[in-house]
């Protein structure tokens, strides 16, 4: 029909609301499970008649990336680039202290933004505004939800404070975004509460090369998923530490479960046309638009070529709209130490 | 055949795929979705869907692929259309708390729209209403960052109402052939506001 994992054949038969039960029914088998001490993660249970608004359900953190699908999410660190972000079409603004790229030229510990700045930024645009975490730090996380953050990547960008444990993502009312480099990391993540996965790339480099990688491991694994006997599916789940109806979800669907976008190292609107193609539900722009010399022009263009990436006349355009003497220099990631790269935290 | 256009510039396109085709097999009203992101892939279309997403990059799209013109044709020439959510501002002849430079709309239903009413994602919740168009069993209402109807004239008029805090707040409305809701349905797993549409689009 129309190509990619975006309408999937998986997910126009199963629908939204069979994706939900499935997560309420999981967490009344982890009810006895969690008896015996076995699994931990799980959402509330949700009363049949709701007569006062019941906020923070499944539905409503599996919802919101939902109507984020077929956009671009942009890093700002202030106000004016976040006016810039929204006259563009960005469908959300995420606040960092630190551009990826400023983070990995200047080292250090990096961590949370001000939360003057984003607070700032949340009351001069209208659009959603997320803000980033360190992997496994719930206080900095309960910080975001109390200022109101519409969602919170938990982003191995920043600096780690737990190298075992990510954030039990189901404690809270507002919903996380996650990286993954590979199907297990994201079905980790999934059933940690996350409700929205994204490649892990190589952020601040400028190169897509990674990001595409990660988005081809993903999708590879599914199909093998699709082709597997139950009981492989089952030792599959045990090698990955997630439920096995996790696994056979995933692989029924054909697709993740929850909303999937491309980031790391997108910075030109052929780059995100191209991680659509390869399935990506929508992309993260971080260093692409605010380290080139055209912000502007780039990030509507790659608003065009990410909605319009079926249509090859309208990624020419968007393509036109930006030169490439003003795209970001890049780093070629081979010439990164082991330890200089920020996908191998928090797997 | 009734063949319902979704417009599939960004959102929740999938969502209303699955709801379309599934309001076909219960109301016996055979219906197709068709995917629009073109001018020309509005022709022939016996209803339209605007789904939810950010209105602002629907509004920004829609208008740079020439979307926005024949669009608001369709729906003035009395094609039935549902717009649930950033769907219900962008068909509003007014909206209030629009991003500062201003957000290119449809304006086509006679209702004042307030974006963001009930506050942000936090915010966000799940609600059972009665939609007054549809029998009494109730809907389940799915409000993301959604916003409210805060004003109606000429012929449009409010179809669901949802009692928060002890204040009720307009949450659907009605004009013509035109349905446009805060809420989304196509999160749930009730048809009946899409099956509405179809029978619509029948008439």
């Amino acid at each position: 029909m129309l190509g990619a994992s975006h309408y999937s054949p998986g997910l126009v038969d199963v629908g939204f609301d069979a994706i939900v039960d499935f997560f309420y029914r999981l967490a009344e088998a982890a009810d006895r499970l969690r008896e015996e001490g076995l699994f931990d993660y799980q959402p509330r249970p949700l009363p049949e008649v709701l007569e006062v608004p019941e906020r923070g359900t499944v539905r409503v953190k599996l919802g919101f990336p939902v109507y984020q699908k077929g956009g671009v999410v942009m890093d700002v660190t202030n106000t004016e680039q976040a006016s810039i972000a929204e006259e563009a079409g960005a469908v959300a603004v995420m606040v960092l202290d630190k551009l990826p790229y400023d983070v990995r030229k200047s080292g250090g510990v990096a961590r949370m933004a001000d939360v003057k700045v984003i607070e700032e930024v949340m009351e001069s645009i209208t659009i959603p505004v997320m803000a980033k975490v360190r992997i496994g730090h719930y206080m900095e996380a309960r910080i975001l939800e109390e200022v109101g953050v519409d969602m919170i990547d938990e982003s191995e960008v920043l600096t780690p404070v737990d190298e075992k444990h990510h954030i039990n993502k189901w404690l809270f009312t507002v919903p996380f975004v996650n990286g993954a480099r590979d199907l297990g990391e994201a079905l980790r993540r999934i059933t940690e509460g996350a409700a929205m996965i994204r490649t892990k790339g190589e952020a601040g480099t400028g190169n897509v090369a990674e990001a595409v990688r990660h988005m081809k491991i993903i999708m590879g694994e599914i199909r093998l998923l699709r082709s597997m006997p139950p009981e492989e599916r089952i030792r599959k789940a045990r090698e990955y530490g997630v439920p096995h109806q996790l696994v056979d979800l995933t692989a029924r669907l054909g697709r993740l479960p929850v909303v999937n976008f491309a980031a790391g190292g997108i910075a030109t609107p052929a780059d995100a046309a191209l991680m659509m193609w390869l399935g990506a539900d929508g992309i993260f722009v971080g260093s692409g638009i605010f380290k080139s010399r055209d912000p502007p022009e780039r990030a509507a263009a790659i608003v065009l070529a990410t909605s319009m990436w079926d249509e090859p006349e309208y990624v020419v355009e968007a393509q036109r709209m930006i030169s490439e003497q003003k795209s970001m220099m890049g780093i070629d990631i081979r010439q990164l130490k082991p330890e200089e790269l920020l996908q191998t935290r928090g797997v | 055949m009734v063949k319902v256009g979704i417009v599939a510039l960004q959102g929740g396109v999938a969502e209303h795929y699955h709801m379309v085709r599934l309001a076909g097999e219960r109301s016996g009203i055979p219906a197709e979705p068709v995917i629009v992101k073109k001018p020309g892939q509005l022709e022939g279309l016996d209803a339209i869907i605007i789904p939810g997403g950010e209105s602002t990059t629907i509004g920004v799209v829609a208008r740079r692929v020439g979307l926005l013109e024949p669009l608001r044709d369709a729906l003035l020439s009395g094609t039935p259309a549902l717009g649930t959510c950033a769907g219900a501002i962008i068909m509003a002849k007014r909206v209030t708390a629009g991003s500062k430079g201003g957000q290119p709309l449809l304006g086509v239903m006679d209702v004042e729209v307030h974006r963001n009413y009930f506050g942000r994602q936090r915010e966000s919740f799940e609600l059972d209403l009665r939609i007054d168009f549809l029998d009494e069993k109730p809907f389940r209402g799915v409000f993301i960052r959604a916003p409210a109807f805060t004003d109606f004239w000429a012929s449009a008029r409010p179809a669901a109402t949802a009692r928060i805090d002890g204040s009720e707040v307009h949450v659907a409305a009605v004009e013509g052939g035109l349905v446009a809701t805060s809420f989304h349905p196509e999160l749930t797993g009730d048809t009946r506001i899409h099956e509405y549409l179809l029978r619509l689009a029948k008439r």
